[in-house]
């Protein structure tokens, strides 16, 4: 047993529902107790979707555990092909049907519907989303493009001459973390290059389409953690080449168009022009000096995690100081991007664990996903979301991709915006100690937080929940490993003409200095020793 | 409860008093588990803590059913129950007992908590009634530790509460034989609310009167034969059934929604300790006053408009009473997953003849009736409201009913707006 507060991914079965929501003409009869109806409000409410997920729950009760549960699924599978007419089923089972062992493929296929049926096993207790919406896009590509796989050791039959070179994109699902404009950019992208795009996958596909995915040259995956096995199953059966490079940032764009270009024989350099993103002006102009170096620290699926630390650095100029993922299957490509970064890298699924570290690293900025949000909300830190687990602000309404070099664009501006308080850090030095401009009042883009005292002692700062139950163990998850000076209390008035946003660290950072020391009282010299100790 | 079919249509219809007939369905449900309920209910006790034992889906439906609500450390979690747990690697209790130890550990400021039934706990059938007792051992008397089930098999949606507030009230402190009368109002009621319960009971002279739950464990109200019980919410038919074996007394009365409705819910307490009609009046009247004058704006917007309620929360047929007699409104369909037949007496009385009301769900054929109907407002989950929106038709989702207080007098009239602000909203969008 695991004790968890918040969770990053759902379980496996909402991952197919990803993948199922996406198509079209698919259904997906899951086998489920009532209350696991509650995932459509992720596809109806996060994202807005208009239309229910196409899934019909069994919603058995406990009534129905003692009669004939199998009927039951039976019998929902074959009202759901009346009334929707799929051109493919989906079935399979959620952690409580999985229990109870019903073998809904087995039951569906007995049913001899003129349509494909596709089982899924979706191993409820050891496995989570992605790996589900990974697992379900590889049942339905093995499934229904099977069939029409090169025999085994035939090369693939080379392109018809004059034809144009096309790929397959795969990965985007429903409730993806910008997929959509993602892939309205990489297939504006593929254009300029003179490649179609044969089929997107799953997001606006029919089963039909999966069927043709061993037609297309090559595959892009946008998304490892939804297409890997996919698209490495399509090199197996079609000979096909995977683009690997995930195009998020400047870098990595150019990086996808130039592997593009290679695997499909053509000239890259019509995608390559200097204008093609704002971002590296923007991070070249004098105003952008003061990002240099802000210690960033970053969380999120894997492949936005590694990419945004890329961006962070080489094209923003920022330090990572941290960098995790909540995706284990992954966590071999986070380690290797932490080490190159000369940084440990955080692998964990429990919130406390991330929000333990973004105390303990007091980052001057914040990429994560909506659980970061909220970590950061609290410490008061600005953030930007990078990657699922998302909200309904993160589904804009406005064009909003994050790959390409539009992507990019939006990334300096999302990444950028957070950390500018209205004014930028010279003027805020300049108004160290205004009247108006005090910690006491809230940084603009922190809306309506009234006040905000000084934290009390470094990192363990206060929480803006409103509960009082819930602050003091908030704030005794980050204190206590902190070394306790005594502060002269002229260094203390001197600590107060800091601003505000930098103090908790320079207190924290003078504190390391005086424990490091055996200095047991702080005074002004302390102050700025420390200052020139840890200044960079 | 009446006779379910075997699956799929409904039966015939089952006549609940002259003129009102039932009709029980059985299908697909568009329902949250009972373990929703947490969400307020961690909010109402504020040293409670609820720990579900259960699966990745347990996590991930409480997160996602409170959405933003993830401002801090919340008061609640899940023990995920793993492979190795199902696979007799580990001893689900010995699992269960180091999950609850670091957790106690982690939240010195717990002083109750409660261990809550999932399906997967149901159907491996771990028995958290001997868990409780088990670590009540050890923990008490600093931490109580209690457990219900909250699972989807047993429970739906506002279930969930009753099935909490069941479990507390065999730990209610005994009466003395010799009390006099109380009262003691059951089912959450946000502070707000509660605070203006006691006022109006203090005014009518009724005392003492006690919440369950209170707003913190070390505060549980004492039960006894001179207990009378007001049910706050329709869907407690077990906290009652509790009450009642303690030797409580229920005084029947409708719910208090709306004008009319919390009137003749002050009203039932009033009788019981024969208050007076001139200080009820004095007391009760300028709050009923006030409702009356707030609603009629509401009313200009909703009389003649068509509602039709799928079922969810239980608070269905209270709310079609208070929309039909109280706003004029018309009612398409009364969906309700359960009917509580007894304490809904008073409600049903006063449902218009003929009214269509169901009980149970196959929310296919529902959606079928739904769309043939055009109502002018739906009332319905959050899966189904922006699909009925994008079809044309006007919601209200029904979770907002149970997080926003709507309860009394003073209420009155922020419930009517509940239903009347997706209609306005509709007339004024031009895009």
């Amino acid at each position: 047993m695991k004790l968890t507060l918040w969770t990053y991914e759902g379980p496996p079965h909402v991952g197919a529902m990803r993948v199922a929501t996406a198509m079209q003409g698919v259904h997906y009869v899951l086998h489920a107790p009532q209350g696991d109806t509650y995932a459509d409000l992720l596809f109806t409410m996060i994202e807005r979707r208009a239309a229910r997920p196409p899934v019909t729950y069994t919603t058995f009760q406990a009534r129905d555990l003692g009669a004939d549960t199998a009927e039951l699924f039976q019998g929902a599978v074959r009202d759901a092909y009346e009334r929707f007419r799929p051109e493919a089923i989906l079935v399979g089972a959620s952690c409580t049907a999985e229990l109870i062992q019903d073998d809904p493929g087995g039951l569906a296929q007995a049913l001899a519907l003129p349509v494909p049926v596709i089982p899924l096993e979706l191993p409820a207790y050891q496995r989570k989303e992605n790996w589900g919406a990974a697992e379900t896009l590889y049942r339905m590509a093995r499934a229904l493009a099977g069939p029409s796989a090169l025999p085994p050791g035939t090369p693939r039959p080379p392109r018809e001459a004059g034809r144009r070179p096309s790929c397959n994109v795969l990965g985007p699902t429903a409730l993806g973390f910008r997929h959509r404009d993602d892939v309205t950019e990489v297939t504006r992208l593929l254009a300029t290059l003179g490649i179609d795009v044969h089929v997107v996958a799953p997001l606006g596909a029919r089963p039909a389409d999966l069927a043709r995915l061993g037609e297309a040259d090559f595959n892009v995956v946008l998304y490892p953690e939804i297409a890997a096995p996919t698209a490495d199953w399509l090199a197996r059966a079609f000979r096909q080449p995977t683009v690997a490079t995930v195009p998020i940032g400047v870098g990595a764009t150019r990086d996808f168009v130039l592997e593009v270009a290679r695997i499909a024989g053509v000239d890259p350099s019509a995608a390559l022009a200097p204008a093609a993103s704002r971002l590296p002006w923007y991070s070249r102009s004098v105003d952008s000096t003061y990002l240099t170096g802000k210690r960033v620290f970053i969380f999120g699926d894997a492949t936005h995690a590694v990419a945004a630390a890329r961006v962070a650095t080489e094209e923003l100029g920022f330090t990572v100081a941290g960098l995790g993922t909540y995706s284990r299957e992954r966590a071999r490509d986070v380690r290797e991007a932490a080490a190159h970064y000369g940084i440990e890298a955080l692998i964990t699924d429990d919130y406390l664990e991330v929000e333990a570290r973004v105390a303990e690293l007091q980052p001057e900025l914040v990429l994560g996903t909506q659980m970061e949000r909220h970590i950061a909300k609290r410490l008061g830190i600005p953030c930007a979301v990078i990657s699922a687990p998302v909200h309904v602000q993160d589904f804009p309404a406005r064009y909003s991709p994050q790959m390409g070099f539009e992507g990019a664009n939006v990334l300096f501006d999302t990444w950028v915006h957070p950390l500018m308080m209205g004014l930028e850090e010279h003027l805020l030095t300049m108004f160290r100690d205004d009247f108006e401009f005090h910690d006491g009042v809230a940084p603009s883009h922190l809306g309506t937080v009234a006040s905000r005292p000084e934290a009390p002692r470094g990192p363990a700062v206060t929480a803006e929940e409103p509960s009082p139950a819930a602050i003091a163990p908030a704030a005794a998850t980050t204190a206590g490993t902190e070394p306790t000076c005594a502060w002269d209390p002229e260094a203390e008035l001197e600590l107060r003409k800091i601003p505000f946003f930098v103090r908790g660290k320079a207190r924290r950072n003078t504190e390391r200095y005086a424990h490091e020391r055996g200095v047991a009282t702080i005074t002004v010299g302390t102050l700025y020793d420390a200052k020139a100790h840890f200044g960079r | 409860m009446s006779a379910v079919p075997a699956s799929g249509c409904a039966t015939r219809p089952e006549t609940v008093r002259t003129g009102l007939t039932v009709r029980a369905e059985r299908g697909q449900r568009e329902v949250f588990c009972g373990l929703t309920g947490i969400i307020w209910l961690h909010r109402k006790i504020q040293d409670a803590f609820f720990l579900v034992v259960g699966s990745r889906t347990c996590a991930h439906l409480i997160q996602s059913a409170a959405g933003v609500m993830i401002f801090a450390e919340p008061r609640f979690a899940t023990a995920i129950i793993e492979d190795r747990d199902l696979a007799g690697l580990a001893d689900a209790n010995d699992e269960l007992d180091r999950a609850v130890t670091q957790l106690l550990e982690r939240r010195p400021d717990i002083r109750l908590l409660f261990l809550v039934g999932s399906c997967p706990s149901e159907v491996i059938k771990l028995d958290l009634a001997r868990a409780a007792a088990r670590l009540s051992r050890s923990f008490e008397p600093r931490v109580r530790i209690r457990h219900y089930s909250g699972s989807g098999i047993e429970t739906t949606f506002t279930q969930g509460e009753d099935a909490c507030l069941a479990s507390l009230v065999p730990t209610l402190p005994e009466a003395r034989a010799d009390a006099a009368p109380s009262l003691l109002v059951a089912g959450v009621l946000p502070d707000i609310v509660e605070d203006q319960f006691r006022r109006l009971f203090a005014g009518l002279g009724i005392a003492p009167v006690q919440f369950l739950p209170p707003r913190r464990s070390t505060e549980l109200p004492a039960v006894g034969p001179g207990t009378r019980v007001l049910l706050a919410q329709p869907f407690l038919p077990d906290t009652l059934r509790a009450l009642e074996e303690r030797g409580a007394t229920l005084l029947p009365a409708p719910f208090p929604f709306g004008a009319d409705g919390t009137t003749a819910w002050l009203r039932a307490a009033a009788n019981a300790w024969h208050v007076g009609d001139g200080r009820f009046d004095a007391v009760v009247g300028p709050g009923e006053a006030r409702a009356r004058q707030a609603l009629e704006r509401h009313r200009r917007e909703l009389a003649g408009r068509r509602v039709f309620l799928f079922p969810d929360s239980q608070l269905e047929v209270p709310l079609a009473r208070f929309l039909s007699r109280e706003l004029g409104m018309e009612l398409a369909e009364v969906g309700t997953p359960y009917l509580h037949r007894r304490l809904l007496e008073a409600e049903l009385e006063q449902l218009p003849d003929g009214t269509l009301v169901t009980e149970g769900q196959d929310v296919e054929r529902q959606l079928e009736r739904c769309r043939a109907a055009r109502p002018d407002v739906v009332v319905c989950g959050l899966g189904l409201a922006n699909p009925l929106e994008a079809e044309g038709l006007t919601t209200k989702w029904s979770i907002e009913l149970v997080f926003t207080p709507i309860h009394g007098h003073e209420q009155a009239a922020d419930l009517a707006e509940l239903f009347a602000r997706p209609l306005v909203r509709r007339l004024r969008l031009a895009v």
